[in-house]
């Protein structure tokens, strides 16, 4: 069985996003940058699957700058087999995204492509869904749990008050949420090895789909700053304030 | 130009984002309808009536809408899009999951979790953990948006719309529902509580966190929220988790009891009216966007709470 993983390089977890002056963006200029946390996830349930005999080959697909290809080297030496960087210099749309991973899943041929819920740059929570509506394929998002066997997967989802239980036939797409799985770290003998595993470079133009964007970005704004209040010294002094100051009580 | 909203419901009971979704369509259009999907869920269309400015209800059933399977939901929203400029979907995981769906069968870029809208074609979404704000325009004919509901107010109750059947779409993709197991509690629910009480790593215990967090909770008739860390930790269940990649919430009280104030958690609780935190690292990030802090051990400050709530 073969696992297609999609991972997205983007501004690295433990930095704090800042706006560019002139409202254009955010500033990526010297920013560390790193694979998408929720990508993470996926690549590591992707590699226990093939560490379980259920999977045979894990390809990674990433889709941006040159430099993306770090971060398909870091999949590899989790424990990927090879990967795909369809190199573009201008930030892609969900809907071009997905146009793009379905071509790619088209000349693949996947059994199951596990991918991260969301992104941690657009926040969007979206191709994973589109890329199945496009595909045609089940879809399973927000992944806590999965199983697979019998040309089936068993999915365990975080849903709105709780979780649910989907079974959906392959191929089909998975997303993955915070509580699957903890990745792993590589270690070096891996990122040695990796380092000689292939990555085919192909441009968007290869897949010959039309990521015109759809939406034209007027400003990036910082919202409002919360100002810092005051201290009080005791319990009592705080109920008092939230009755009579704020009236929230 | 007509425009659809998409009920927020678990098939006995109407959502308040369904409400809060109202007010972002109103600011659209004039024509405002609402569909609910579902499975036994006339009563759900018949509280959608009588939200105030509401043209017409849709109700379309079937099991797969029941268990809110994606590919069914998706495929009744757009089995109706030839009538609609634009259809708004409440940011919520059920509304995620389905939405941008949507939009890839209708070849749009879908528009998510959206905190204002600016005009009928330009919307402001919150990008980076909601560290920055972003505001699209959008050049396709038929818009698939997803409102996060903190973001606008509740339309009220009185309006008297009449209550139509539509069809509901197929499944068509093998996507079977199993089973379901839902968190059972008498709190609110975290996303629309007037007040949530929330728990950090600093608990050190699932034990702790019930003895501590939820009294408090109770007492005031709060939601029970956590930090990211003391979900990883297991000391409470993912479903609390407040942040970036929880739930984001609005209330009118957000009490933080031992949350040092992680961006990711900020990013889900800082349009909170007031926020009070209690912490006992007196530079604790936390405490640069409450309203009011407490220097102190959880241990000692939350028992003197609960005397002083009496």
């Amino acid at each position: 069985m073969k696992v297609l993983v999609p991972v997205k390089r983007v501004i690295d977890y433990n930095v704090k996003a800042r706006v560019k002056a002139d409202q254009t963006g955010v500033d990526l200029a010297n920013v560390k940058m790193s694979m998408n946390p929720f990508c993470e996830i996926a690549v590591e349930e992707a590699v226990r699957l093939k560490e379980k005999g259920v999977a045979t080959e894990v390809v990674i697909v990433s889709i941006g700058v040159q430099q993306a290809q770090e971060t398909i080297r870091t999949a590899l030496a989790m424990g990927g087999d090879r990967g795909i960087l369809i190199q573009s210099d201008s930030d892609l749309e969900p809907l071009a995204v997905a146009k793009l991973l379905k071509a790619v899943a088209e000349e693949e041929k996947p059994d199951l492509v596990i991918m991260g819920k969301q992104a941690i740059d657009g926040d969007n929570a979206a191709v994973g869904q589109m890329l199945s509506a496009l595909l045609g394929w089940p879809q399973a998002t927000f992944a806590s749990k999965v199983e697979v066997a019998g040309g089936k997967a068993t999915v365990t989802r975080e849903v709105d008050g709780g979780l649910q239980v989907l079974e959906v036939p392959t191929p089909a797409i998975v997303t993955a949420d915070l509580r699957l799985n903890e990745p792993r770290y590589a270690s070096l003998p891996n990122i040695m090895k990796a380092k000689k595993k292939e990555i085919a470079m192909k441009a968007v133009a290869d897949y010959g789909v039309d990521t015109a964007p759809r939406l034209k970005v007027l400003k990036v704004t910082e919202p409002a700053k919360r100002q810092a209040g005051i201290k009080v010294e005791n319990a009592a002094d705080l109920v008092m304030r939230l009755k009579n100051e704020a009236g929230v009580l | 130009m007509a425009v659809l909203v998409v009920a927020d419901n678990d098939n006995a009971h109407l959502r308040d984002s369904t409400h809060k979704t109202v007010t972002a369509a109103k600011a659209i259009s004039g024509d405002v309808d609402v569909l609910v999907m579902g499975q036994g869920a006339q009563a759900v269309a018949d509280a959608a009536a009588r939200i105030e400015g509401v043209r017409k209800v849709l109700l379309a059933e079937s099991a797969d809408l029941g268990h809110g399977v994606a590919e069914a939901q998706a495929a009744t929203v757009e089995g109706l899009m030839g009538g609609y400029d634009a259809v708004l979907v409440p940011a919520t995981s059920g509304g995620k999951n389905y939405a941008p769906r949507i939009a890839a069968h209708l070849d749009v870029a879908p528009i998510t979790d959206v905190v204002e809208v600016v005009s009928a074609d330009t919307f402001v979404r919150p990008i980076y953990a909601g560290n920055a704000l972003e505001t699209v325009q959008s050049s396709d004919a038929k818009k698939v948006i997803t409102v996060r509901p903190t973001a606008f107010k509740a339309a009220g109750e009185g309006g008297s719309a009449s209550v139509e059947q539509a069809s509901a779409g197929a499944n068509g993709s093998g996507t079977a529902f199993v089973s379901e197991e839902m968190v059972k509690s008498d709190r609110p629910e975290l996303a629309a509580a007037k007040i949530v009480v929330s728990g950090g790593r600093a608990m050190g215990s699932a034990e702790e966190f019930q003895k501590v967090i939820e009294p408090l909770a109770d007492k005031l008739g709060a939601a029970v929220g956590a930090s990211r860390a003391a979900v990883d930790a297991g000391y409470a269940p993912n479903d609390y988790q407040v942040g970036q990649t929880g739930k984001v919430v609005a209330p009118a009280l957000y009490i933080a009891v031992g949350i040092s104030g992680a961006i990711q958690h900020l990013a889900g609780m800082k349009d909170s009216k007031v926020i009070v935190a209690i912490n006992k690292d007196a530079d604790a990030p936390i405490f640069q966007v409450a309203d009011y802090g407490i220097v102190g051990d959880y241990k000692t400050v939350v028992p003197e709470l609960m005397a002083a709530l009496g």
